[in-house]
């Protein structure tokens, strides 16, 4: 995948977690918790449905790289390199 | 009895199979009109139903049903429809003085059996399984969902009684304005046991899961042809308040709790036993301080359970034999709401203090000598004229049995 369709599948998550959002204008650079409803369970279904997606296990000690759109990206784009979009 | 004690019903919330409000389900039950529909769950062949249809984003976001469970929904919708009934200023009242107190026959079977599936779909990996699953699954959920919803900080939870539950939530309800522990009590049951395919094919193994070409016509206690229950889900909440209070601030009420009763058979997992039944319907008599000759109505538990059927109406004959009460039942029409069942029976004959109609129990195509009941309201609905006290009937597995009497409220 690249950085792009990692953003795209993000989003997607994002947009499922919180379904009242619109999150049309999400700026990357700023932490999701400041500009969408979003508590620690709802940060938790993030880290499931990548692992559920495409089997990426991410370590609680390595959670702070998935604070805003970018970071996360930044985080997950050698990780799921190799990996195509899922279906 | 101090005038404190006296606990009226003051705003009534529901979603049962056929109607999504007091008066949209006391319609359909005068007019015969089943909630039994087709209905399909995982792993079995087709199974029928008691299917609710209510507006679950008219008080929830869509963040907070995808949080939540199928029973907070139900809970939510029908709390809220209850506080709207009763007209309260919602806004004003002391949350802290509120008390949520719910009847469950079970509990997050729909979430474990969700979690199940959803990990066999990860070769049983439990890394998968939902971090959801605890908060959904823990038994206050469906009150606790309530109190999240509005902001309630008074005690919360439910009441786990199997299928006397929604007689159990009012009682509790009762008791903790008795005790002046609340000054509102939303009471009730619910029920999302439609959600879990465990219920279907339990009933099934035990020979206790009715089927029929007509669904309209699966679910019909004391009939010959009976061949077991339709699960349904639902709820049934309402607003209980202390008397002074109800009047102080001009509610309507829609009628007073006089007397209630629970027991223990102490005799079977799954059997029922009418001598305990009895004797919990003449307590129930007793504290509210009336005869079997005063009850007109009596709203009857009877699931479509040949053994259920049979001890229900030889209890009914020994306590109200000989007496005017008729006896009619709201399954019926919506199958077995399991936690929710005792307050939508209740609240399906609530009305008749005004219509004077005793709603109908359909399907009593051929009506099982063993279960005689020269009172019962069969197939059409019956012109009582006046109708000024309902006793409602709630019996559940491990033989637990409730039975709580409502009186119209007059001054």
């Amino acid at each position: 995948m690249t950085g792009e369709e990692i953003r795209q599948v993000v989003l997607d998550i994002l947009e499922r977690i919180a379904p009242d959002e619109d999150l049309s204008g999400l700026d990357d650079a700023m932490a999701f918790r400041e500009q969408m409803e979003l508590d620690s369970m709802d940060f938790l279904d993030i880290v499931m449905e990548l692992r559920k997606a495409y089997r990426i296990q991410i370590p609680e000690d390595e959670y702070e790289h998935l604070t805003t759109m970018a970071t996360t990206v930044a985080y997950l784009e050698p990780r799921l390199k190799d990996v195509p979009v899922a279906g | 009895m101090p005038v404190n004690d006296r606990i009226v019903i003051t705003g009534i919330g529901l979603t049962a199979p056929n109607g999504n409000s007091l008066n949209e389900f006391r319609r359909n039950l005068l007019s015969g009109r089943s909630g039994v529909v087709n209905y399909e769950t995982r792993y079995m062949p087709p199974v029928l139903a008691g299917v609710c249809n209510f507006d679950e984003l008219r008080y929830q976001s869509r963040r907070e049903v995808r949080r939540g469970t199928r029973a907070g929904s139900v809970a939510i919708y029908c709390s809220n429809e209850a506080i709207r009934h009763a007209e309260l200023d919602w806004d004003n009242v002391e949350k802290c003085r509120v008390g949520v107190y719910l009847g469950i026959t079970e509990h997050g079977n729909v979430e474990t059996e969700n979690e199940i599936y959803e990990i066999s779909q990860f070769e049983y990996d439990t890394k998968v399984w939902s971090h959801h699953h605890n908060p959904r699954t823990v038994a206050n959920n469906p009150a606790g969902e309530v109190t999240l919803n509005l902001g309630i900080t008074g005690p919360h939870l439910t009441v786990g009684a199997a299928c006397a539950a929604g007689n159990a939530g009012f009682i509790q309800g009762l008791q903790m304005l008795r005790l002046n522990e609340v000054d509102i009590a939303i009471a009730g049951g619910v029920s999302e046991s439609i959600h879990t395919f465990g219920i279907f094919a339990s009933f099934q193994s035990q020979g206790a899961l009715a089927t029929h070409e007509d669904p309209t016509q699966a679910s019909r206690p004391f009939d010959n042809a009976r061949n077991g229950i339709v699960v349904a889900e639902g709820g049934g909440i309402c607003i209980l308040e202390r008397l002074p209070d109800a009047l102080k601030r001009g509610a309507t009420i829609y009628g007073e709790i006089i007397g209630h009763a629970m027991n223990s058979d102490a005799s079977d997992f799954v059997l029922p036993n009418s001598e305990r039944q009895a004797e919990c319907m003449r307590l129930a008599l007793s504290r509210a301080g009336i005869t079997q000759h005063d009850v007109d109505l009596v709203s009857s538990h009877a699931t479509a359970t040949e053994q259920g059927d049979i001890e229900e109406a030889t209890a009914l004959r020994e306590v109200f034999g000989g007496t005017n009460a008729v006896v009619n039942n709201t399954k019926s029409f919506i199958g077995h709401a399991m936690g929710a069942a005792g307050a939508l029976e209740l609240l399906g004959n609530l009305s008749s203090f005004d219509d004077g109609m005793a709603h109908a129990t359909i399907n009593v195509d051929s009506p099982d000598p063993r279960c005689e009941l020269d009172q019962l309201v069969a197939n059409q609905p019956r012109d009582l004229g006046k109708v000024r006290s309902i006793l409602n009937n709630s019996f559940g597995m491990l033989g637990i049995n409730s039975v709580l009497i409502v009186q119209k409220y007059e001054d």
